[in-house]
């Protein structure tokens, strides 16, 4: 017998043993005021999954409170699965981003696999049908056998999932650099389509109401998953290879399609996703929410192994579970409607009315604790932050101008720097068309994904760039919204709200508490200001390998409505002709650019200003000249500069070219990355209303010969063919790979 | 026309398929749930793209056992139109309806792009409505369809014309001689890995696929037409 071999309450408070799950002394002596007495393992249990930082937030709530988190369409924000918000017509927009990095790091086929498995169980969790997956990833460079294998992994584990269940992958975003080595970062979102009146929350009404157990059975894969992903990652993590999950596509599509119809049954009352702390978190936080209690009995819980106890049912992190509440009397409906699908509905407990998280298990009460001290009362803890002396050091620095000697070559070069060369290889491997509404593919600036049966579509991208945030976090974090925001506009939608994934180092050690602190300031100010309220996300800590810190990386991600298909915007140069238009004021802005980078090997200084009224101001003459019709292609000018966005405009083209000319200093005309900029492509016939509309400045046109021409100050700095710049930007990621 | 459009659990270009038909031909379509019992009322098949049971084991290998897999070789057997689009087409071959056996991609990993097809026979109920060595776009999405058959297989194919599509520039699976698509001797049962149901509306990149349903449509009142 397993159970005997437990330690026993005594022991566990002398032994300390509640510092393996990673209780602290003082969270342990809480646990015990709570309920009057020493916990027992399986409470202790309970606790350590609870109050990790995974599951309540304990050391970024306070930080987190600064998000706008409301907004007139807003419909839902942080709190359930996933956010959601209005478009109209009676249907809503559902989406949420969550990290899978530890896991990742260890597993990285299953880790990732599993990452869009939770994130799609998050959105038909809410009633919705899922219709599309984007992901935001990092690497350490692409130089060390491991990083190749973590890449090739992921990509794998993120396309075996998504491809079998039938939800196209449309869109996301990959970068490289050093200190994600050990710790990459998979954040995977998913974004669904509801009805107005098929939403439905994690909340636990009705007592006696039956709560079911619904999908695969339980194992002992993933125990104390959410404790592992709220720590450090050192040499040892790879024993943490057990609490990583194993993921089964074909068992969510089924789960997926019997949730489905289950959300149109009047006789569900509630559902949650078992999601990180699997049993645990769904029982507690569905009677949390609903001021009820929930009794079950752990011997009627479906299992895959036997003699599991309930400390490892509790803790399980086995994928492909609901756990659901339905009106008393009306279980069979339930049973019979998942027996469709091949699948197990079991009733496993009972809503009460004493607020308890009560356990049995043969015949014995295993656990009783209060519903709300798991789910709601996890200590808060108001972290020291302190600004980091590299930050003032990269303050008090001048602006330098990095010196190039061939312009022709940094081009490309540039292109080939793998955060900017095509993402083919990757996205490839994704099914991005299966739903057949795919209206822009991955590889122009947003997604955009048709809404069936109306005019409208859905524009969506995920975006940070993680350099600027650890010059500079506010800034950097102004910059990732109001990037993912130019993206949506450039592509013909209007932002519309945002979630996030708030990936930082440890958040005990003040430097990087301050990161986080400034980086959500930053977000907080540009998400008022582009009016893209916060309606959910993730926070992931102790990204650290060793001891050393990833980038701060908020990855951003969002969600616009695109008013009518026919404002479906591309990057890509249209016509022969069309005038070229640059959009914004280039300044000698190098700091944590990819020219930096590549000229120096390390990035320093100032990240680029961002003054959010001027982005504001241009986001909205964009969109209104896009939605006149007088835009061919809008690309927003982002890593590399304006020569880095003139050869992806040509480069997506059919065969086209361009002709050029800049003024000012030549390295920054072409490679500065200034923010607020737009690089636009126009109908001659539109050049009256296009001016009328925008500040934007005529650069050149597009030719028929298939080259990029650019000159600055009147003197030709480029001159290059555009099948040369393709074979550049489009070869690097797979040879560096080979 | 009335077209049934098979859902395995873990069929997921089932919708693809029903709107194809519904929306962009303007025909008939329903979902067919993989326990039907018949499939006497409909004039067409559709075998859809996805991951029936999970292609555990093999792709299409347990789904070939489904019951409406009976029907639809008896539908076969009735000289009804029956398509099967990757999953489709790999469950096809497991069941016997069409020669040959499929492997994993050369590359070994999943590909999802805009292929060229190239015509090869256009005189078959699905491709009446190309011309001889036309080329065409059309996507592909898989992780098996690098097609293989034994030599005195590729010889009937070759004999009778069964091969039906080969794609035109780069193959990106390593299919024996190109094979994109193949049919049955009688030339009602035809499988091919790229994805027509997603190539039928400009929006969306294409539309080279709508020419394959219209061309069953096509046939199908002829016949009809001469029956009645």
């Amino acid at each position: 017998m397993r159970l005997m071999l437990e330690p026993s309450p005594a022991q566990i408070k002398q032994e300390k043993i509640y510092r393996q799950m990673g209780l602290s002394d003082s969270e342990f002596a809480s646990a015990e005021k709570i309920l009057g007495r020493t916990p027992n393992y399986t409470e202790t249990g309970l606790f350590s999954v609870m109050w990790s930082e995974h599951c309540s937030y304990k050391n970024s709530k306070p930080v987190l409170k600064k998000f706008p988190v409301t907004g007139e369409r807003v419909l839902q924000g942080p709190g359930e699965g996933a956010g959601i918000v209005d478009i109209g017509d009676g249907q809503a927009v559902v989406f949420k981003i969550e990290s899978h990095n530890h896991p990742s790091a260890i597993e990285p086929y299953q880790g990732a696999a599993t990452g869009v498995g939770g994130i799609i169980r998050d959105v038909f969790s809410m009633g919705a049908r899922p219709i599309a997956l984007l992901n935001s990833l990092r690497f350490g460079e692409l130089e060390s056998p491991r990083v190749k294998y973590l890449f090739e992994q992921v990509v794998a584990g993120i396309a075996g999932y998504g491809n079998c269940i039938g939800i196209p992958t449309v869109g996301g975003e990959v970068q490289f650099d050093s200190s994600y080595e050990g710790n990459p970062l998979v954040n995977a979102m998913c974004v669904g389509l509801i009805n107005h009146e098929d939403i439905k929350k994690g909340q636990a009404h009705g007592v006696g109401n039956p709560v079911m157990y619904v999908g695969a059975k339980t194992g002992r894969d993933g125990i104390h998953g959410a404790t592992f992903a709220s720590e450090e990652l050192n040499e040892a993590s790879e024993e943490k290879r057990p609490a990583v999950q194993v993921g089964d596509p074909f068992m969510e599509k089924l789960l997926l399609e019997a949730c489905l119809e289950l959300v149109k049954n009047d006789a569900l009352v509630g559902i949650q996703d078992m999601g990180a702390a699997g049993l645990t978190s769904s029982a507690a936080e569905m009677a949390s929410k609903a001021g009820s209690g929930i009794e079950m009995n752990l011997d009627l819980v479906p299992q895959r192994e036997t003699g599991m106890t309930p400390y490892e049912m509790m803790l399980s992190e086995s994928q492909e579970r609901m756990l659901i509440v339905v009106e008393k009397g009306r279980e069979q409906e339930i049973i019979d409607l998942f027996s469709k699908y091949e699948l197990e509905a079991v009733a496993i407990g009972t809503v009460t009315d004493d607020k308890m998280l009560r356990l049995l298990h043969n015949g014995e009460v295993v656990a009783e604790v209060p519903a709300d001290a798991l789910a709601e009362e996890a200590p808060v803890y108001y972290k020291p932050s302190s600004e980091p002396a590299y930050f003032r050091e990269f303050q008090a620095m001048d602006k330098q101008i990095p010196k190039v000697e061939n312009y022709e070559t940094t081009l490309l070069q540039l292109l080939k720097q793998p955060t900017i060369a095509s993402k083919e290889w990757v996205y490839d491997q994704y099914d991005y068309m299966v739903r057949t509404s795919t209206v822009v593919s991955p590889g122009s600036d947003a997604a955009v994904v048709r809404i069936r049966g109306t005019e409208k579509g859905l524009a969506m991208t995920t975006d940070c760039n993680s350099r600027y945030l650890y010059l500079d976090p506010e800034t950097g974090g102004k910059i990732a919204v109001a990037e993912a925001a130019r993206n949506i506009v450039c592509s013909g939608g209007e932002p519309l709200a945002i979630t996030d994934c708030l990936n930082f180092g440890n958040p005990e050690k003040p430097e990087i508490f301050w990161q986080f602190e400034k980086a959500v300031d930053g977000m907080s100010e540009a998400c008022r200001t582009l009016s893209t309220p916060v309606i959910g996300g993730n926070v992931s800590l102790y990204n650290e390998t060793n001891g050393t810190a990833v980038y701060p990386t908020p990855v951003v991600g969002m969600v616009g409505l695109v008013e009518n298909l026919k404002h479906v915007t591309t990057q890509h140069f249209k016509n022969a002709g069309d005038l070229i238009y640059l959009l914004g004021d280039t300044k000698d802005e190098f700091g944590g650019s990819e020219l930096q980078k590549l000229v120096h090997g390390r990035i320093f200084g100032k990240a680029p200003e961002l003054d959010l009224q001027v982005e504001a101001s241009y986001q909205a003459q964009i969109l209104i000249a896009i939605r006149k019709g007088v835009v061919a292609s809008a690309h927003d000018v982002a890593e590399g500069g304006v020569a880095v966005a003139l050869a992806e405009s040509v480069i997506g083209s059919k065969g086209l070219g361009a002709e050029v000319k800049l003024e000012g200093n030549v390295v920054s005309a072409l490679f500065s990355e200034s923010q607020s900029r737009f690089l636009l492509s126009i109908a001659p016939d539109d050049q009256i209303e296009f001016e009328k509309i925008t500040n934007a400045v005529l650069i050149g046109k597009v030719t028929e010969t298939p080259v990029l021409k650019i000159d600055v100050n009147g003197k030709n700095v480029i001159h290059h063919d555009v099948k040369g710049l393709k074979k550049a930007w489009k070869g690097a990621i797979p040879c560096l790979l080979n | 026309m009335k077209f049934a459009v098979i859902v395995f659990p873990g069929s997921n270009c089932d919708i693809d398929m029903y709107h194809a038909a519904k929306d962009e031909l303007g025909e008939q379509a329903e979902y067919v749930w993989h326990d039907t019992e018949s499939l006497e009322d409909y004039d067409a098949v559709l075998l859809p793209g996805g991951f029936s049971y999970g292609d555990y084991l093999r792709s299409g290998a347990i789904a070939q056992f489904s019951n409406v897999m009976k029907e639809v070789v008896k539908a076969a057997e009735a000289g009804k139109p029956v398509l099967g689009v990757c999953n489709g087409f790999q469950i096809l071959l497991e069941a016997g309806l069409l020669p040959g056996a499929m492997r994993r991609n050369e590359s070994l990993k999943f590909i999802c792009r805009q292929v060229e097809l190239k015509v090869e026979n256009n005189e078959t109920m699905f491709s009446a409505g190309y011309e001889k060595g036309e080329v065409i776009t059309i996507p592909v999405a898989h992780g098996e369809g690098n097609y293989y058959c034994d030599d005195a297989t590729l010889a009937r194919l070759k004999e009778n014309n069964q091969i039906v599509f080969t794609y035109s520039g780069e193959n990106p699976n390593g299919s024996l001689e190109d094979i994109a698509g193949i049919m049955n001797e009688r030339g009602n049962v035809l499988g091919m890995m790229p994805h027509p149901e997603r190539a039928v509306d400009e929006l969306l990149g294409g539309a080279d696929g709508l020419k394959l349903f219209k061309s069953i449509v096509k046939q199908w009142r002829e016949a009809n037409a001469v029956n009645a």
